[in-house]
């Protein structure tokens, strides 16, 4: 069969945009929800819940260990679980470009199907739009994720001093996997995006009791997220730089970019502030999680340097963490 | 056989680290040529192991640091050009121009086609893929960018590219020092000498600094290992009133450096005088295009006519550069001029001597 591309039929609410739902996306998302195609989703939900949303507009669409399909819903569900929530349903908003082809489109929304499937979550309402084509690049996604709240009270207000910081894992691994990606400097599967779900890391390391405040390190990295945590109070996180797990060939790739993978995205890890009783116990309910196997404590919270996150490197010395700014560029020599 | 981690980790480094430390040792002034020791030093922690009497300058070895802003302006004139794709490493995108917020980064959103690319033959690449586009690689470096762009401009020769053309921005490493030494107030008692710019040149390109100034001078790697006993050796040298070059980084650096890379520079750049922010025109500090590849030259292609610097402006980043002041001594530091802001290059580039004292401060 010929390849067949999105024209701008597909968006325009009828024929064509009925045969897109009708032949890829109700089966890829069966549900009883979505089902009715009704003007929206009737759902049954007990409260207090999580709401959230996010936009896609990564460049490759494809990249070494994800897709923009995966990566849409684990950055609803993440930010779901990182609230304490557990990820109920999901809304899936497309902007296609004229143009694009359908085979990529399949692909990505199996993908995404596939990942929301493994986290237990639910695509109950969409929407497609299509653009001429020079105006997108390609496809853009947004998902919006309700979840039930299970372990409320999580705020960076609830740190205290002494509390431990953890890490579910390697740092800096999407960042690095795109970035390469991107330049086309590396071939193969050298450097791949950690891009996973956090809802089971995240249930595991709460189901223990003790924490304080779980958030993702996304853009910005582990650095600016430990900012976020300390900002404002009278209290340091302080971060011990070889405690901090990072994959050799990120760490190369790091120096050869003239980047630090501190400030690097991640896509599928956690950082936990936990109070200093039960951080052995989660950190071992991580270890024992599928994604969880290097995750480490990497610093405590003290009143050193108040309101700073602080690196304390293998020599000894403090260095201040502080938040990024501007966007990771790569640099001459 | 030691790979490169193994010089990041203080392991059978403390007797070193004790030496460098010590309260004791005479007051003196060492700098770092290179931005990559700039903030090497400062991400490693090394640079406050010192003792407050031995003060650490940072050098002029930022390429886009020493880039003046009337070159910056004539660059901004250029990607605006109708048919033109400016290609440029990631750090040139924020530098502004003489006017503030006048940068790539702004001209790329106002429609100029500039492409951030990791090696010059990215833009030898978007040039074959673009044949309607004429593609500039703006070539800012010292000696360890040069011989890549050199290779490029040979490739495009070679492949009869009519749509390329190279910027050539490249200084020279080795002059700037002697325009530094030759200062009335410069003091300055040891040099760190940059490994990259050595690994190319020699260790020997450096000979001069004890031969010619009598100053100590040591060629240092980029770890922290590597930090710490080139300090070690370059406090060593101060103290013992005993100026020689001694090369720590012999695992990348030669005494007659890679020839095949100076062989494919010579063939291609010759030397001119050029203008260094910060420390103005120096003698042959420059590389220009040789007249045989005028076909490539960017500069014939589209002029090239920095206007003439006008009002002095408060960024001091020219007294950085040749560390007369400290970054924090600047009265735009951290306030007017900070990495979300830059006013200066010094603060724009990963290199710079003021990014680095930004993000790596400590209150």
């Amino acid at each position: 069969m010929e390849p067949q591309y999105i024209t701008l039929d597909h968006g325009s609410g009828g024929g064509r945009t009925a045969q897109l739902i009708a032949e890829l996306l109700l089966p890829a998302f069966q549900n009883p929800h979505l089902a009715p195609l009704g003007d929206g989703a009737l759902l049954d939900v007990s409260g207090p819940l999580a709401f959230s949303t996010d936009s896609f507009v990564i460049d490759p669409i494809f990249f070494p260990g994800g897709d923009i399909g995966k990566l849409a819903v684990c950055g609803t569900v993440n930010d779901l679980s990182m609230c304490g929530a557990v990820p109920k349903y999901l809304s899936l908003g497309m902007i296609l470009e004229e143009g694009f082809p359908v085979e990529d489109l399949k692909r990505i929304i199996t993908s995404l199907a596939h990942t929301a499937t493994s986290c237990g979550v639910q695509v109950v309402t969409g929407d497609t739009k299509v653009v001429e084509r020079g105006h997108g690049h390609g496809i853009y996604l947004n998902t919006s994720g309700i979840g039930e709240v299970k372990w409320p009270g999580l705020s960076p207000q609830a740190i205290r001093e002494g509390d431990q910081i953890l890490v579910s894992g390697t740092v800096g691994d999407h960042g690095t996997a795109v970035m390469l990606a991107r330049s086309g400097m590396l071939q193969g599967d050298e450097l791949v995006s950690d891009c996973m779900p956090l809802n089971q890391l995240a249930a595991a390391a709460l189901s223990v009791g003790g924490v304080r405040v779980l958030r993702d390190p996304t853009r910005g990295g582990v650095a600016t997220v430990l900012n976020e945590f300390v900002e404002g109070t009278s209290l340091c996180a302080q971060v011990q730089e070889d405690a901090v797990p990072v994959r050799p060939q990120v760490e190369a790739a790091c120096s050869l970019l003239g980047l630090d993978p501190l400030y690097c995205a991640n896509e599928g890890k956690l950082l936990a502030v936990v109070s200093p009783e039960t951080a052995p116990a989660v950190l071992e309910a991580l270890r024992s999680t599928p994604g969880g196997e290097h995750a480490a404590i990497i610093g405590s919270i003290t009143t050193q340097f108040p309101g700073r996150a602080v690196l304390k490197t293998a020599f000894g010395a403090h260095r201040v963490l502080s938040k990024l700014s501007g966007v990771l560029l790569p640099r001459i020599c | 056989m030691l790979c490169e981690a193994d010089f990041r980790r203080p392991q059978g480094l403390e007797r070193l680290v004790e030496a460098i430390q010590d309260p004791h040792l005479p007051p003196m002034r060492l700098m770092e040529v290179c931005g990559t020791h700039t903030m090497a030093l400062a991400r490693t922690g090394v640079r406050q192991l010192l003792p407050p009497q031995v003060q650490l300058i940072s050098g002029p070895g930022c390429p886009v640091c020493v880039t003046p802003a009337n070159v910056m302006d004539e660059v901004l004139r250029i990607s605006a050009l109708p048919g033109v794709t400016l290609t440029t490493y990631g750090d040139l995108m924020r530098v502004p121009g003489s006017k503030p917020g006048f940068d790539l980064r702004r001209q790329k959103a106002l429609g100029a086609d500039i492409q951030v690319v990791y090696s010059p033959m990215d833009a030898l690449e978007l040039a074959k893929a673009h044949p309607e586009q004429q593609v500039v690689f703006l070539g800012v470096g010292f000696e360890t960018t040069a011989p890549g762009t050199a290779l490029a401009v040979l490739e495009a020769q070679r492949q009869g590219l009519k749509n390329f053309s190279l910027l050539c921005l490249l200084k020279a490493t080795p002059p700037a020092l002697r325009a530094l030494l030759s200062q009335e107030d410069f003091g300055v008692d040891g040099f760190l000498c940059p490994g990259h710019v050595a690994t190319i040149l020699g260790a020997d390109a450096f000979q001069f600094l004890p031969q010619e100034y009598e100053k100590p001078a040591v060629v240092a790697g980029f770890e922290a290992g590597d930090l710490v006993a080139s300090l070690h050796l370059l406090i060593q040298q101060v103290k013992g009133h005993t100026p020689k070059l001694e090369n720590e980084y012999t695992r990348a650096v030669s005494q007659e450096g890679n020839q095949m890379a100076q062989a494919v520079m010579a063939q291609v750049l010759e030397p001119k005088d050029d203008t260094w922010r910060g420390l103005g025109d120096i003698p042959l500090s420059g590389f220009g295009l040789k007249p045989e590849f005028a076909a490539f030259d960017a500069v014939a292609r589209f002029g090239f006519s920095p206007a003439p610097q006008t009002a002095p402006s408060p960024c001091r980043c020219g007294d950085v550069i040749c560390g007369r002041i400290g970054p924090k001594e600047c009265p735009l530091f951290g306030t007017v001029c900070t990495p979300d802001n830059p006013v200066g290059p010094c603060m724009v580039s990963g290199e710079g001597a003021c990014a680095a004292a930004y993000l790596y401060r400590r209150e």
